[in-house]
């Protein structure tokens, strides 16, 4: 190709690491939910969109994106809660096919009532004022706003992290997770702790909605297209391993950076050729438990 | 609208009534009891158009209504079938079978994508049904895809590029890049500048093709600083106009190249908001804005305001209002909905609906109309004054393909 030079490729790897940045965000709720619960949640993308739509309302009502922070990942994490408790946890035990079409159909509904009360048109979404803007990173310019982005990813990571392996929280969750029926003798609650993982991954989804909405707007569809994304993600790093996410998603993203380089019309097929080499190769995924789906 | 409204006799319809006995049509009024002008309506009313979509279908329903206060076509009413193919070819083409086999629709009009409208041609044609697409394409004034009941109400890609290359390549500079997305609509625009670009000495830097439905063009904008471009092209559309505009503009592209999208719809500038598109050059077959000089546009939209709550028209939106209008006035002038005579009616047709004066070619019925060259705000005085108009191209046969160079010579 002509005019390749060294910065470019440079700035081309580091736009791909930044937009896996953007897909690790979108697979860890998902991955969460899955590694605890081995319920695949379908309706990530519409918690996705409903967390972009409650960051809109929190703007539209005289807030600001910094309130819209703190405030969607408690709504869609209440909201996942609930929906834990009405539907999903009456199907736990009865294989990984019940939860999957259950929450495919939550996404179908959910969606309809964004466009229900919302409207089928887009929203726009401006880059918080602080934010807005590109800087120079020395190889060329470079949006802050995803900077930012990058930025609060590792925050949520470390911060998940630190719950799982340093808090007792944590600790119940994780030993669940291996062994319920242990947990329920030593007199743990477990219904509760999947209540509570379930709203993690949601408030995480509906994050990542928020923070997506600033580059590409908000739109009742904008989950669909994500939550392909994010399976993709989950399931070449292994399904339920949150390090196997990170790898994967940072992976992704150079693979669709370098894609778009290259052969830019392929851009498409380039994740999914990807979920297929390693999936022939390494079926559980990077970094998966073999068995976990069977 | 559906049948039931047209049976109910309001004021209007006994004005009317008496209007027509004392005229002497004693039969005039069994008209309304007659079969009603069905008009199908197939449009993407979800997916990534749906706003455009459910502007065109409120477009169309003005007309209709228009149509119908004016005391319809010897008293037969009109109705909109409004049909979503959901912008699949496929779903557009049942659709329109179900249109023209289950629901007897007399004509249809619509579709808002280039492969789409094909797919609705192709049944329409086999089927001898008139089809007005208001949509983009140059390949449905084409051979082999054109056929006699083939009309397209909307510009084609191929004079829109020319009007608005034309402009850029003049004013802006010569050295280019193309971000196009990747179906018939995006290879027909830069095709189109390409000829004229020919023509004015500018240099191609580059072709990015990208999939329709792209989320994330973040991976674009290095490779576009590195080329420094007069002009970046942008020939996509819809939601996937408006996110690349929104990641340029972050990305600090905007600042040094100046992005042209061969269409720049009001839709997709409201939806991707003020701040991310101003500065962005681009053509439009309407702009409300243009009331100030053409009369016809100042009627069309203080009855859209009437209809709909004050809200404006869009230029997609347009299309919707004048392709039905256009194939309801052929009717009437032809007496009936007979397909052939409406057809005739059509060919040749001169009118001024909403933006000046048209008319539609007779050897491949395209509609010749000016194209406006438009700047998008940073900020107007009220929400819909999104644009500035820089330029009007007149509507001129030499913006478009000669019906030789389209195979229909």
């Amino acid at each position: 190709m002509a005019g390749l030079s060294l910065d470019l490729l440079a700035l081309q790897i580091f736009t791909g690491l930044a937009l896996g940045a953007v897909y690790v965000l979108l697979a860890i709720g998902m991955s969460l939910i899955f590694g605890m619960l081995t319920v695949v949640n379908f309706a990530h993308g519409a918690f996705f969109a409903l967390g972009a739509y409650a960051g809109f309302l929190v703007l539209t009502l005289g807030g600001n994106f910094w309130l819209a922070l703190l405030a969607v990942p408690i709504v869609t994490g209440l909201l996942g809660m609930a929906v834990e408790w009405g539907l999903v946890r009456h199907l736990y035990g009865r294989g990984i096919d019940d939860p999957l079409l259950l929450t495919f159909g939550l996404a179908y509904v959910l969606v309809e009532l964004i466009r229900i009360f919302a409207g089928t048109q887009g929203l726009p979404f401006d880059t918080p004022d602080a934010l807005a803007g590109a800087v120079d990173i020395g190889i060329g310019y470079f949006p802050l706003y995803r900077l930012f982005v990058i930025a609060m990813t590792v925050a949520i990571l470390v911060l998940l992290w630190l719950f799982l392996e340093r808090t007792r929280l944590g600790l119940i969750i994780r030993a669940g997770a291996r062994d319920p029926e242990i947990m329920r003798v030593l007199g743990v609650d477990t219904g509760r702790v999947w209540r509570l993982v379930f709203g993690l991954g949601t408030a995480i989804a509906g994050l990542a909605g928020l923070l997506a909405a600033p580059l590409q707007g908000v739109s009742p569809e904008m989950g669909n297209a994500i939550l392909a994304d994010a399976f993709v993600v989950t399931v070449v790093g292994g399904m339920g391993s949150l390090a196997g996410a990170i790898l994967a998603g940072l992976l992704v993203g150079v693979i669709v950076s370098l894609t778009a380089l290259f052969a830019p019309e392929a851009g498409d097929v380039a994740i999914f050729v990807l979920m297929a080499v390693v999936l022939l190769i390494r079926p559980q995924g990077f970094f998966g438990r073999a068995g976990l789906m069977s | 609208m559906s049948a039931e409204h047209g049976r109910r006799m309001g004021r209007r319809g006994v004005l009317r009534a008496a209007a027509m006995l004392a005229a002497g049509a004693p039969f005039a009024t069994r008209g309304a009891e007659e079969t009603p002008i069905r008009i199908g309506f197939p449009v993407p009313i979800t997916g990534p158009y749906a706003s455009e979509a459910a502007d065109q279908v409120r477009a169309a329903q003005l007309a209709i209504a228009e149509f119908n206060q004016a005391g319809g076509l010897g008293g037969r009413r009109a109705e909109l079938l409004v049909r979503d193919d959901k912008l699949d070819p496929g779903e557009a083409a049942t659709r329109a079978i179900e249109l023209i086999e289950k629901d007897r629709v007399d004509f249809i009009v619509g579709s808002l994508s280039a492969s789409v409208q094909l797919a609705v041609n192709t049944v329409t044609k086999q089927r001898g049904v008139l089809y007005n697409s208001i949509s983009q394409s140059d390949q449905i004034v084409n051979s082999p895809d054109w056929g006699p009941t083939t009309f397209h109400e909307a510009m084609t890609p191929h004079m829109t590029a020319a009007a608005v290359g034309r402009y850029a390549f003049e004013k802006l500079g010569k050295r280019c890049a193309y971000v196009a997305a990747d179906y018939a609509y995006g290879h027909e625009m830069v095709a189109g500048f390409r000829a004229v670009g020919a023509t004015m000495g500018a240099e191609e830097l580059a072709e990015i093709k990208m999939p329709i439905g792209t989320r994330d063009f973040s991976t674009l904008m290095p490779r576009l600083q590195a080329l420094r471009p007069d002009i970046v092209f942008l020939c996509n559309f819809g939601r996937d106009q408006q996110i690349f505009v929104k990641q340029a503009h972050d990305s600090g592209l905007k600042r040094m190249t100046h992005i042209v999208a061969p269409i720049l719809l009001q839709t997709a500038r409201l939806a991707g908001g003020a701040q991310a598109f101003a500065g962005v050059l681009g053509g439009t077959s309407y702009y409300w804005g243009i009331e100030n000089e053409v009369a016809s546009a100042k009627a069309f939209n203080d009855r859209f305001r009437k209809a709909y709550d004050g809200h404006l028209p869009s230029d997609y939106g347009a299309l919707g209002y004048s392709g039905v209008r256009a194939v309801l006035t052929a009717a009437a002038k032809a007496g009936g909905t007979e397909t052939a005579k409406v057809a005739a009616a059509l060919a040749g047709m001169k009118y001024d609906f909403y933006k000046g004066p048209q008319v539609y070619r007779t050897c491949d019925h395209q509609s010749v109309q000016a194209v406006f060259i438009i700047e998008s705000k940073a900020n107007g005085s009220v929400p819909d004054d999104v644009f500035t108009v820089l330029a009007t191209v007149p509507g001129q046969e030499d913006l478009l393909k000669t019906c030789a160079e389209e195979g229909l010579g």
